[in-house]
This record gives C-alpha cells, structure tokens and sequence, in this order.
C-alpha cells in the first residue's frame, strides 16, 4: 500500500504540472483583465494541434516547436483581445465576456473540426514513451520535462512582472485601472499584451496535454472545469497558486483513486469547497482591490 | 462605483451577439448532414414521389464526435446507395441528420423537433446506449420506431420506455455477450498457457461496464485471480494515476472498459511507460475504429491489441463488401481504416428498408409490428433478428486484433469461425 501512495504522490505531482501549465494563462488574464476565459480549453487544445502540425508536418521536436507554437499563440492572443474584448465595458462586462469567450471557442473549435476531423492524435516523440527508474519508480520523461517546463513558466512570468516595466504596469492595471490610468499606462495595450501573454503561455499546456493525452476539436470542454477550480483555489490572479493548487488537487485526486477512481472527482471538487470555506480567496488570492 | 452611458451597454450586446453569430456559422458550416426537406407523410400510395425523410440525431462534435460522424458516414453512403438504385417505393431517401453535441439533454431536443416539427417518416438512431435510451423514450412518445446501431447496453432494452412500447431495434451485437468468445477462448487455452491473473479497469458507462464485468465474472470462474477492478469516472483529469496502479498489479490480462480511443491510449501510453506489457489486453472500445485508433496510438503499438465487435472490413459478405468499396471510393484510405460505426450505420438503413419494403410505407405501428415478426434481415454486419425488446438475437461476436504492425485488423475470435486467422498470444511488447 505505501508504494501505491507513494506512485500516487509523483503522478499527481508530474500531472499536477501539466495542469499548471494550462491554468497559469487562465489566471494571468483573470488577475488583470478581470475575465474568466472560457475559451481556454479549447486554446489548449489548439495549441495541442499546433504542435501536431509542426510535429507531423515538419517533423520538429516538441519543445523546439514552442519556439513557433508561443509567438504564433500570443499574437492569436492579442487579435482575439483587440477583436472581442478590448470593447466591452460596463456592469455587463463580466458576463458579457462570459459569452464572448465562449463563441470564440466555438469559433476555434469549429475551426479544427474543418482541418482535422473528430479523429483523435496524440503527439509523439521519443521521450513521450519512455521512462527513468529512480527509487523504485518508473518516472517518464515527458511528465518530469513538463513539470520542469511548468517551474520554468512560473519564474519567467513572475520576472516578467516583477523585473520589467511592462509588469510594474500589469501590476498597477490589477490593482487600480483607474489609477493606473490616470498615471499614464496605456492600459488598453496591457490587457492586449497580457492576454496575449496568457494565450502564449497556453500553448506551452496544449503540448502538454496533448503529448500525455490523445485529443480532438473537443476535447478543451472537459478542461474547463477543472482549469477554473484551479485557479479559483489557488487565489485568482495567482501565477504561483495556480500551480500549488495544480499539483494540491491532482496530488488529492490521485491519492483517492487508489481507492475509488469514482470518488476523485468528487474529492476535488469537494476539496476546493473546503479550501474556500476556511480561505475564501484560495491559497495566495489578495483581497479584492477593486471592490474597496 | 462608475456609471456608463446607455449606449456601451447597447454596443456590449451587439458585439456578443456578433461574436456567437459567428460562432453559430462556423457550426453550422462543420455540422453537415442536413437537408432542406420539409417533412412528408406516411404514406403508402404507390403514387406518392415525395422523398423520404429520415431524421436522426448524430453526435457531430462533442466526447463521440469520432463516433457520430462515423455513423454519418454509414447513414449517407447508405442513402447514397438507395438512391442510386432507384430509391425506396419509388421514393428517394433524405436524411436530416441533426447534432447533438454528445449531450443526452440535446439529444431528446433534436428528436422532439425531428418528430413534431420536421414530421420525418422514419428515425435512424443517436451514437451510443447513453443516448439511445432518452431518445428511444421520445419515440415512443410520438409512435415511431427507434432503429439504431449503438445502442447495445442492457440498459437500453430494458428502459421503462422500450418495455412499454417495444420501438427500439438495436441491429448490432448486444454488448452484454461480445467478450464472451475471448473468455472461451482463454478457457480453451492449457492451464500453463492461461493468465493467471487479470486487472478490469472500467469507464463509468453503461456500454463499456456489462461485457467487462461479465467477463470478470467467467474468467475468475476459470481461476483467473482479479488483482483489480475499479470504476473510473468516463470524463477523467488523467488516466494516468489509474493505469499506473494498474501497471503496479502486474496483471497478465488487462480487460478494459474503454469507451473511446483516448482512454484507450492514456492506458497504452502509462503501460509503456511503466514498462509494462500485459500478455493479453482487450478493450470495449477503441482499436474497432480504425484509423481512429492507430493514427493515436501508433501503428506498431496497435499489434495484439485486441477488441470485441460483430463486423470488420475483411467480412466477408458481399453487401459489406461494397459498401467497404464504396466508402473507400468516397473518402479514401483503405479498408483497415474504416471505423465499424459506418458499417453499424449502414445496417440500421438496411433493416429500415427492408421494414419499408415489407410493410410497403413507411407505417411506424407497421414497422415495429414487421420488425417483432421474428423476420430475419440482412445487413452489411450478418443477419438481423429483433427479440422482444429489439435485440438482435442472431447477432454473432467476434473478437479482433490488430496484426501486421498494425496495418491489419482480423479477425481471431472464435477460432473455429470462418475468417478467423492465428491470434498473436502473447501480446507484442510496445515498440515505442
């Protein structure tokens, strides 16, 4: 049985990773924009096809392929920005972004079923397969690359906005658009940048996810649920909570599979509850700036 | 608190409603199938040239959209083929073919809609027992009968619905039963020879559950020790924690209660990676679609994976055959790569014609009474013969594997069966 937790322990964490990976964008934009992105699933699941294509088509590595698959992310990022969202203003704004996002997944989803059909694909590389053994345990290399891909993530957006201009600017937006505003940050082209941003850091996930699960168009709608619970506990806005609470609840989930594969799915969402009753912003949320 | 003007909250609406205009376009542009034909009646006179209409709910896009538009394929290559040959009564077929997203809510919808507004003549049945069973029920409520070719669970057959009115005609093999020409199988191999042990993994479905927990049963009657047996949720975070505890078990034969492709390369994938290569590894689901499952798992990966199902592109029966032709023709690839929904797809027009022929309309009462005559049919998948409740009791269950590095889907199960070849036992190692 101890040997049945500990496998448990490294899976959740190597797939706690993955998810990282995939909410961190979530909650960048949700920290600055104040918008839920509903369309993240599907973004991953784009950026998983991304990959697909450089893979199959050009026969280039999975990493070496972020090289392309991020740049060409965060410019998607900027234009669904600038065309869907850089607009909505006002009380409805939230929900209205609600509704926006969620054509713009119906828009990129429809897309793929046209290019490449309900078939699933999964990415391969040599690595994706194969495994170390270390201590008893058979790690494979695609999880510990993610996992290490995910750190690197985290420290290179937290540089982004504690070592740079443009994040002392993201950080004022977040705290005070207003007042940012009125000290002079183009605030309209940090929420263009930052969801740019957050798109690029998605493609990252679709790789991810992708190489560890076969996909299709629709694939994303699964995501989104959890990818939300996520960053909801690990306090909204989060870039460091979104992969605490990444690794918590898929350590969790896969602890109580040993027993009840059927029951992980409540644990985590049951855990997140919990979490919220005892700490209602989750495990590194501020208090709501704006609200005072 | 700030305030803003009337018009911004005017301009948020407009551009939302652009926004899923646009969306509704693109779905609308990838969720073909459909006709522009209005509804027609039920009728019978030999002078009546009106088409046929046909109303079906598919799952397009959504967990089955592999699945759903595979059937299409089947309903149009069969319409295609109907028409070409002069239609039904002198009638040309056309189908309306709606999406239901996967979603068992949206399913009842689009039959309502196909049943009251579109008024169609006959109704061709949804992927999958999840959602034949809500859709069978709406049929009943408006008197048709429910021809389908995916929905096979016990559930399906003994919802309050069918057992009142009688209306659902599954024309595929009853899943129950389908793994039982493995378990004979393995009760025909020397006891040396015989797993000794067995891990049952299952989705929480009401398809992949039955066959795997009856066969769970057999085969522990065989000696064949259960090291596990759990029920995963269908729609999982990763399947790796899952298959890792699996892999940790070291079990012989692996039995898995897969719905789909994707569960069935996440375990693949963890087994390799695990190091772990089970002597024996059948699934529900998943290595029967075809170039579905190779091009996700590999093709050299593919080798020994074995899955249970009543038809296969090598059958050899004249009528599949050419529908195998035919398909080939319309949309490339070789036969290996046909996903056996198009064939199930198929067989549900087939039996629908016949009923037609037979009752000489398009009578639903007239066909559910034709279809319960214990009346053998002839499909591209074998005969067709509907017990009380719409099973097909002649349906036969074959076992098949992928062979020849994966390029090859035979059939291995029952031995003793026409067209049955060599199985490969053990299992290949994974080749990665």
């Amino acid at each position: 049985m101890a040997r049945q937790i500990y496998q448990a322990i490294v899976d959740g964490i190597l797939v706690g990773g993955v998810y990282a990976l995939m909410a961190v964008g979530l909650t960048l934009i949700f920290g600055v924009l104040d918008i839920i992105n509903i369309a993240q699933g599907v973004l991953v699941i784009l950026g998983a096809y991304l990959s697909y294509t450089l893979s199959v088509r050009i026969h280039l590595d999975l990493f070496l392929g972020l090289l392309i698959t991020v740049p060409a992310m965060f410019v998607l990022g900027v234009v669904i920005q600038w065309a869907f969202i850089r607009r909505l203003r006002g009380r409805e704004r939230t929900s209205m972004t609600l509704l926006v996002t969620y054509a713009v997944a119906l828009i990129i989803e429809g897309i793929l079923y046209e290019i490449y059909g309900p078939n699933p694909k999964q990415l391969n590389a040599s690595y994706v397969q194969s495994s170390v053994h270390v201590f008893g345990f058979y790690l494979s290399y695609i999880y510990v690359y993610g996992f290490v891909l995910a750190l690197a993530l985290v420290a290179a957006i937290y540089a982004l906005l504690y070592r740079t201009g443009f994040g002392r600017s993201v950080r004022a937006t977040m705290q005070d658009e207003t007042a940012a505003r009125l000290i002079g940050i183009d605030v309209n082209r940090v929420a263009a940048l930052t969801f740019g941003v957050g798109v690029a850091v998605t493609a990252a996930g679709g790789m991810m996810f992708g190489a560890t699960n076969a996909f299709n168009p629709n694939s994303g709608y699964d995501l989104i649920s959890r990818l939300l619970a996520i960053i909801i506990l690990g306090g909204l806005g989060s870039i460091g909570g979104a992969l605490a609470a990444s690794v918590f609840m898929l350590t969790l989930e896969s602890l109580v599979t040993i027993w009840s594969p059927e029951w992980a799915i409540v644990v985590f969402y049951a855990a997140l509850v919990l979490v919220l009753l005892i700490r209602p912003t989750g495990f590194f949320g501020r208090q709501p700036v704006r609200a005072q | 608190m700030r305030s803003h003007p009337v018009w911004l909250s005017r301009h948020n609406l407009a551009l939302s409603a652009a926004a899923v205009l646009s969306a509704c376009l693109v779905a609308a542009c990838t969720s073909s199938g459909s006709s522009s034909t209005t509804g027609a009646t039920s009728t019978g006179s030999p002078t009546n040239t009106k088409p046929i209409l046909i109303g079906a709910s598919l799952s397009l896009t959504g967990d089955f959209s592999a699945d759903g538009q595979a059937f299409q394929k089947g309903y149009q290559l069969w319409a295609a083929d109907v028409n070409a040959n002069g239609g039904l009564l002198g009638r040309q077929v056309t189908l309306k073919i709606l999406n239901d997203n996967s979603s068992p809510t949206q399913v009842q919808t689009n039959y309502q809609t196909l049943f009251a507004s579109d008024k169609v003549d006959l109704a061709f049945g949804p992927f999958s027992s999840l959602l034949t069973t809500p859709s069978a029920s709406v049929a009943a409520r408006y008197g048709y009968a429910m021809i389908e070719g995916a929905g096979g669970a016990p559930s399906v057959f003994a919802s309050p619905a069918n057992q009142s009115a009688h209306n659902i005609f599954d024309v595929s093999l009853p899943i129950e039963d389908e793994l039982i020409p493995f378990v004979n199988w393995v009760a025909s191999l020397p006891p040396g020879q015989r797993p000794k042990t067995a891990a049952y993994p299952m989705a929480d479905d009401p398809f992949a559950d039955p066959p795997v927990q009856l066969a769970q049963t057999r085969l522990k009657a065989l000696g064949v020790k259960t090291v596990y047996s759990k029920i995963f949720p269908a729609e999982n975070a990763s399947y790796k924690p899952a298959a890792d505890q699996v892999a940790a078990t070291g079990a012989q034969a692996v039995v898995l209660g897969s719905t789909d492709v994707p569960t069935v390369a996440a375990f693949m994938q963890a087994f390799e990676q695990q190091h772990y290569n089970p002597k024996m590894f059948i699934c529900a689901a998943g290595p029967d679609q075809g170039a579905a499952f190779t091009s996700a798992v590999g093709k050299s990966n593919a080798t020994g994976m074995m899955v249970p199902n009543g038809w296969y592109p090598g059958y050899a029966n004249p009528a599949s055959q050419k529908m195998v032709q035919d398909y080939v023709a319309k949309y490339g690839g070789s036969p290996s790569d046909i996903n056996a929904d198009v064939a199930e797809g198929y067989s549900v027009g087939q039996v629908a014609a016949q009923a037609v022929i037979a009752t000489k309309g398009t009578d639903n009462a007239k066909i559910i009474t034709y279809l319960h005559s214990g009346v053998t049919l002839s499909t591209v998948q074998g005969p067709v013969r509907f017990d009380n409740f719409g099973k097909n009791s002649s349906a036969a269950a074959f076992t098949f594997q992928w062979q020849q590095q994966g390029t090859a889907y035979k059939q291995v199960l029952p031995v003793s069966t026409a067209g049955s070849v060599a199985i490969i036992n053990p299992k290949p190692n994974w080749t990665s």
